[in-house]
């Protein structure tokens, strides 16, 4: 075999290589989340969020409302940032609780979905949440309750944030990008009440 | 010897050991820690204890004035000078395995109870955590039925400020009064007969992040209680309330100018580092001393003849070290003031400026001991930064301070001036991981309380064997959140094991003998004049050794890992009871009573990290167990 000849499959392998690179590239890319120029900041609070799924005789609805930035890649990493602003990991960590309870789990005392985490935060909870009513403005509240439920892999994970460069926190990848994906139940047994 | 790293002060002092030649006991013991000390990082499979049947202490023994024994446990540590020694010597080394469980009683509530039971009166009475229930138990019946149970129902959100579950650390009796402190800051006392209130007084707030678990000491018609909350940038204090009326006498604070720390002309610090004008305030950078830490959630000791209380006051805040230039006094230290008038005699602050949370709450023990030719008034004092503080306690001055565990923070305690020498590596920085931080944040050992017989003149420390990885983050303060700035996974030390039962020899300043646990012995000891010494295990079980050697003698299964402490008591009947309440929790076990998820390295500021198996192990769920010979 002559040397033009090994360069020449060098050439096409590289060729071949760099062709996979792009086409993972632009596969991976189409699992990004679809981003407008332009997003109006949330400024509603949910109206008519139960904390219970008991509905006594016909259940009504059972749907949630959906988290303005749930699938905003942008807006989930602000939750990160303002998930140590505002201390909450001092209580949750890194999701896996302390002071407070986990929420990388499946258990959701007042429930997971977006207008009940939302509530949570702003009306705070008997035993032990804070209020923060009055503290936090609105769409940083929907920046946390999309990071909060990022960390039980809740939204799409083209959402969730990548690699993060602290401590790693989690086995294996230290990245929230896979996550157990814990099945998500409204409520749990009474005794966990914390 | 060579191999050890420069930073393995335990490794010399055990080499040195080996070249005294020191009882076969003493090398039996270390030989895992020697060894480990050159494997820096590489957990060895777990140990079972290396007691050997040696006698205790052959030279010289510390001893304690001891009051008659009445056959009770009045106070959380049974008496002032926090010996928690009994003269009972029914229960013996011969006869400790025949023990059984003479009747149990749930408490009903299901986190972490750090709580000892307290009798007097032939009545038992038992705290619980969280919300606070106090029952009187009548032991002249047969089964101790209920008498009466007393809830001051705290606020359900002070569960939220907590720090490290809803723990509390005991009830007193005094003058006819049951007084404890509640988890929302109020001061309670209860009439120890009817269960009526008599006062009860708020002292602290909620919303700036302030809980109370410590067990109040009564001194003189004074119940002196302080506060917790050094994770969420709470101010420390001592404070006195008069136990006739519960009204508010004197606060001294932890930081802030010296007359708010109540520092005036009976002051006098042995070490120079330790003197100067409104160093609480000086040490710190503008008003930091406000938010600064320094709470009083551990033990108090009071020496009767001084008219001294000691105490030790916890970290400073928030843990990120960067955010806080300066010697951040007085956290981290040990005082003695007086009870009187909350006036400061002395203080000694063994980690200024501490960088990994190494509280100094511990106990400070009072001991008198043979030192040099002289009879020393001391106290021994076990704590979180990883020595045993052996210090003269009219002045403060240092007589000892030897390694109980495994450091790698800092090389030694230098005599001459009090300073801690630190290892400069080991200090946490933002955006930069440091590993292998011996001890852990808990330290070599929390607020576990040792016990200390004069008959073999050995304390007996119950502790952890942790390290950990720290990486500073900015903590930015909000009232009544948490402030601590640090994210921390924490592992098992050298050896592989989580936990250790250390019986110390204050005089020697090494270990007479040591158990190894697999977990962290979370529980208190006490030990008999039976030469009996009991803790028990968060796996659940409660144990008896033989107080000279370590020797296993009897054990028994609860349903819950146990963090208590235990007491032992005469009953009604003439016969010697041991009790102890059941029930996992607290920092320890916040994975199992919070129901905390592992994925987390930095679950529980780090230590779930190092409990992953504990959930396997033990469930939640507060009993009182009472065991007695048949």
């Amino acid at each position: 075999m002559s040397v033009t000849n090994r360069r020449g499959s060098a050439r096409r392998r590289l060729a071949t290589g760099a062709g996979v690179i792009v086409l993972l590239s632009l596969l991976s890319a189409c699992d990004r989340e679809q981003r407008r120029f332009r997003e109006n900041p949330p400024s509603a609070s949910p109206s008519n969020v139960r904390v219970s799924a008991l509905q006594p005789g016909t259940v009504v609805d059972t749907t949630h409302v959906a988290g303005p930035y749930d699938n905003n890649a942008w807006a989930v990493s602000e939750g990160q940032r303002l998930f140590g602003w505002y201390n909450c990991s001092g209580c949750h960590a890194n999701g896996g609780g302390g002071m407070g309870p986990p929420l990388m789990d499946d258990t959701w005392i007042y429930g997971s979905g977006p207008e009940q985490i939302y509530n949570t935060i702003v009306q705070g909870r008997p035993n032990g949440m804070p209020s923060f009513a009055g503290k936090i403005p609105t769409p940083q509240v929907w920046m946390l309750v999309a990071y909060v439920r990022s960390l039980s892999a809740q939204n799409a994970s083209g959402a969730r944030t990548s690699r993060s460069d602290h401590m790693m926190m989690y086995p294996g990848s230290g990245s929230l990008q896979d996550p157990a994906k814990p099945q998500q139940s409204f409520h749990p047994p009474a005794s966990e009440m914390p | 010897m060579a191999r050890c790293g420069p930073e393995a002060s335990y490794c010399r002092r055990q080499a040195l050991t080996f070249v005294t030649g020191m009882r076969l006991v003493v090398v039996l013991s270390v030989l895992p820690l020697a060894a480990a000390c050159t494997r820096e990082g590489k957990p060895e499979p777990p140990r079972e204890a290396a007691a050997a049947a040696l006698p205790a202490s052959a030279g010289p023994r510390a001893s304690v004035a001891l009051d008659a024994e009445d056959g009770q446990w009045a106070m959380p540590m049974k008496s002032y000078s926090g010996i928690r020694y009994s003269q009972l010597t029914e229960i013996t080394p011969a006869n400790a395995k025949n023990l059984k469980a003479a009747w149990t009683f749930s408490t009903s509530v299901m986190r972490g109870h750090e709580e000892p039971p307290i009798v007097v009166n032939n009545t038992m009475y038992v705290l619980t955590p969280y919300p606070n229930i106090l029952y009187a138990l009548d032991l002249t019946l047969p089964g101790a039925p209920k008498k009466w149970q007393y809830e001051p129902k705290p606020q359900s959100e002070a569960q939220g400020v907590a720090c490290c579950d809803v723990v509390n650390r005991g009830p007193s009796f005094a003058d006819g009064k049951i007084v404890f402190n509640t988890l929302d800051d109020h001061v309670v006392a209860v009439d120890a007969n009817t269960g009526k209130e008599v006062w009860k007084t708020k002292v602290g707030d909620i919303n700036i992040g302030e809980t109370m678990t410590m067990a109040p000491l009564v001194v003189k018609g004074k119940v002196l209680v302080g506060n917790s909350g050094g994770e969420l940038g709470v101010r420390g204090w001592l404070k006195a309330l008069d136990l006739a009326s519960g009204k508010l006498l004197w606060t001294a604070y932890s930081t802030g100018p010296d007359s708010d720390v109540k520092i005036g002309s009976r002051f006098k610090a042995y070490y120079p580092k330790d003197r100067g004008k409104d160093l609480g305030e000086t040490t710190w950078q503008g008003e930091q001393w406000k938010i600064g830490g320094g709470n009083v959630w551990g033990w108090l000791t009071y020496d009767p003849q001084a008219n001294l209380v000691y105490y030790g006051t916890a970290n400073p805040g928030p843990w990120n070290p960067d955010q806080r230039p300066g010697d951040n006094k007085w956290t981290s230290a040990i005082i003695a003031r007086d009870p009187d008038t909350g006036e400061a005699v002395w203080a000694y602050q063994q980690t200024p400026h501490d960088l990994h949370d190494y509280d100094g709450v511990n106990e400070s023990v009072l001991l008198d001991v043979p030192w040099k030719g002289q009879t020393r008034k001391a106290l021994i004092h076990p704590d979180r930064n990883g020595y045993v503080y052996l210090m003269d306690r009219m002045t403060g001055e240092l007589l000892s301070a030897e390694p109980f565990g495994y450091i790698t923070t800092s090389r030694r305690v230098n005599l001459s001036n009090g300073s801690l020498e630190e290892v400069p590596d080991k200090k946490p920085e933002v955006g930069k991981v440091v590993r292998m931080i011996c001890p852990a944040s808990p330290g070599t050992k929390d607020w576990q309380p040792s016990s200390f017989s004069p008959r073999t003149g050995l304390l007996y420390i119950p502790h952890q064997n942790l390290c950990e990885d720290e990486e500073g983050v900015e903590a930015n303060y909000i009232a009544g959140t948490p402030y601590v700035g640090m994210n921390v996974r924490m592992y098992a030390g050298p050896g592989g094991h989580r936990g250790e039962l250390t019986a110390w020899d204050p005089i020697a300043g090494r270990p007479a003998w040591k158990i190894t646990e697999k977990f962290p012995v979370w529980s208190g000891t006490v030990v008999t004049a039976g030469d009996v010494v009991f803790y028990g295990t968060m796996d659940g079980w409660f144990k008896a050794v033989d107080a000279r050697n370590g020797a296993p003698l009897w054990q028994y299964k609860v349903g819950s890992g146990i963090i208590g402490q235990p007491i032992t008591y005469r009953g009604p009947d003439g016969k010697q009871y041991v009790a102890v309440m059941s029930g996992v929790g607290g920092w320890a076990g916040a994975i199992v009573a919070g129901g905390l998820d592992p994925q987390d390295s930095t679950a529980a500021l780090g230590f779930a990290a190092a409990m992953k198996d504990l959930p396997d192990a033990t469930q939640k769920g507060g009993t009182l167990y009472v065991f007695s010979l048949p």
